[in-house]
């Protein structure tokens, strides 16, 4: 029956174990609001955002390494943005200014929720997290981790510490499609990396988890010379071919059909900035 | 499932530089919640209650955040900043001064949520651009203005700054 602040992730580790009911806090954009809005009553929380470990990042010659409480504001600019532009424009799609003081990377993998802004970039960059728990450490590829609406395979007492991305010279970007410019939840959004030889796609708000539209990703690279401007007609079979890849509902947000051509229309809007 | 009694937690919370005590709250309650009810601090004001109007917007550690969504014994040893905290004394912040002589207030519910957040801004960027402050207060929704006289308040901040 508490609130707890641990300052390293050892002792966040053995009040998990001391207390396995206990509900994790990251920003606390996704937990306040169902305690505020949505009769959520956890029993004991322990805040994740005062561990100096999970707040800081590191940018290495070959890796970057975010933890999982570094609030997106901190990705929208500088060192983070310059190494990683695609997700710096995940973070300033992120809400508001002040829901990017307080969301977190962290957050958004332990809510899985297919709409989190962040969760296409780690799709399309195969990012890796890294986990800690009562047994020990592990990493898990990206494409692992989220199995459902708001499901994931992290273990009863594991927590997020950090999200690592291998650093190349593959052009990437992001866009999203909402009901309008600030504070809103994703309609659809798509993240694109390119290489002179292959691209990856990645699709958020548009299935049960984040999605690959691999099918696409293997026809382009099969059919398209990648280190020259791709021409009209591959673009629009490639838009179509991702499109093909999302399994978008209708929901009081959307309908399947306006995401289904959302989801066309960046990914064609994507591969056209890629090309220039 | 429901608890037979609700767990209670006592918490020092510093706000405004000076510390409280708060005692006896439910471990879900708001820092909203407990500045506005618990600390005799009703200038941040509710609403969406999830972070969508930014009126409830204070400072917390030097990042302007929606009190609503900060868990307030999670805040323990954070600084926090209200609209209380402005301006000297009773005297009206440069900021507040411009929004009335802007014509930036009508109802005024939104208006503390606008200020801490202008404030905000102009503590980390001197000089911003009319998309720059656009974007900064893009969380705090007010129906009344249609937020050009609230752009004008804050452009006249930034000149009687420079000129003083």
């Amino acid at each position: 029956m508490s609130v707890l602040a641990p300052r390293t992730l050892d002792q966040a580790i053995d009040m998990i174990r001391s207390d396995p009911s206990s509900t994790l806090l990251a920003g606390g954009t996704d937990l306040m609001v169902e305690i505020n809005l949505h009769g959520r009553r956890p029993s004991s929380v322990i805040s994740l955002s005062r561990i100096d470990e999970l707040r800081s990042y590191r940018v290495d010659a070959d890796v970057v390494t975010i933890g999982a409480s570094v609030p997106y504001a901190d990705m929208e600019r500088g060192e983070l943005a310059e190494a990683l532009p695609a997700l710096a424009q995940a973070a300033r799609t992120v809400g508001s200014p002040q829901i990017r003081a307080a969301g977190t990377l962290g957050g958004n993998l332990g809510t899985s929720s297919p709409a989190g802004d962040g969760l296409p970039v780690l799709a399309a960059l195969n990012a890796v997290i890294d986990v800690v728990g009562p047994e020990g450490e592990r990493r898990i590829p990206f494409e692992d981790f989220m199995t459902g609406v708001k499901k994931n395979s992290l273990a009863a007492g594991e927590i997020i510490r950090s999200i690592s991305f291998q650093r190349s010279e593959r052009w990437q970007g992001y866009a999203k499609v909402g009901s309008r410019n600030a504070m809103v939840i994703a309609t659809a959004s798509v993240c694109l990396t390119r290489s002179d030889s292959d691209v990856t796609v990645a699709l958020g708000a548009v299935a049960p988890t984040i999605v690959r539209a691999h099918d696409a990703e293997v026809w382009i690279a099969e059919n398209c010379d990648l280190s020259r401007p791709v021409p009209d007609t591959v673009a629009s079979e490639f838009a179509e071919r991702v499109a093909a890849a999302a399994r978008p509902i209708d929901d009081h947000r959307s309908t399947a059909s306006y995401r289904r051509h959302a989801v066309r229309v960046l990914s064609r809007r994507l591969l056209e900035r890629s090309s220039t | 499932m429901t608890p037979s009694s609700p767990p209670t937690l006592d918490y020092p919370l510093t706000v405004n530089g000076r510390r409280h005590d708060v005692q006896d709250a439910w471990i879900g309650e708001s820092l909203l919640y407990v500045l506005r009810e618990r600390l005799g601090l009703p200038g941040s004001k509710g609403a969406c209650e999830q972070g969508e109007c930014g009126s409830c917007t204070v400072v917390l550690d030097g990042r302007a955040v929606c009190s609503c969504l900060v868990l307030a014994a999670s805040a323990v040893d954070a600084e926090i900043t209200t609209i209380e905290g402005l301006g000297a004394d009773q005297a009206l912040s440069d900021v507040q001064q411009a929004f009335i002589d802007a014509g930036g207030v009508q109802c005024g519910f939104c208006t503390p949520g606008f200020v801490v957040a202008v404030h905000h801004l102009l503590s980390v960027q001197d000089d911003p651009t009319d998309n720059e402050i656009k974007e900064a207060l893009s969380g705090n929704i007010c129906r009344c203005t249609g937020y050009g006289r609230i752009l004008e308040a804050v452009r006249q901040v930034v000149v009687r700054r420079r000129s003083s």
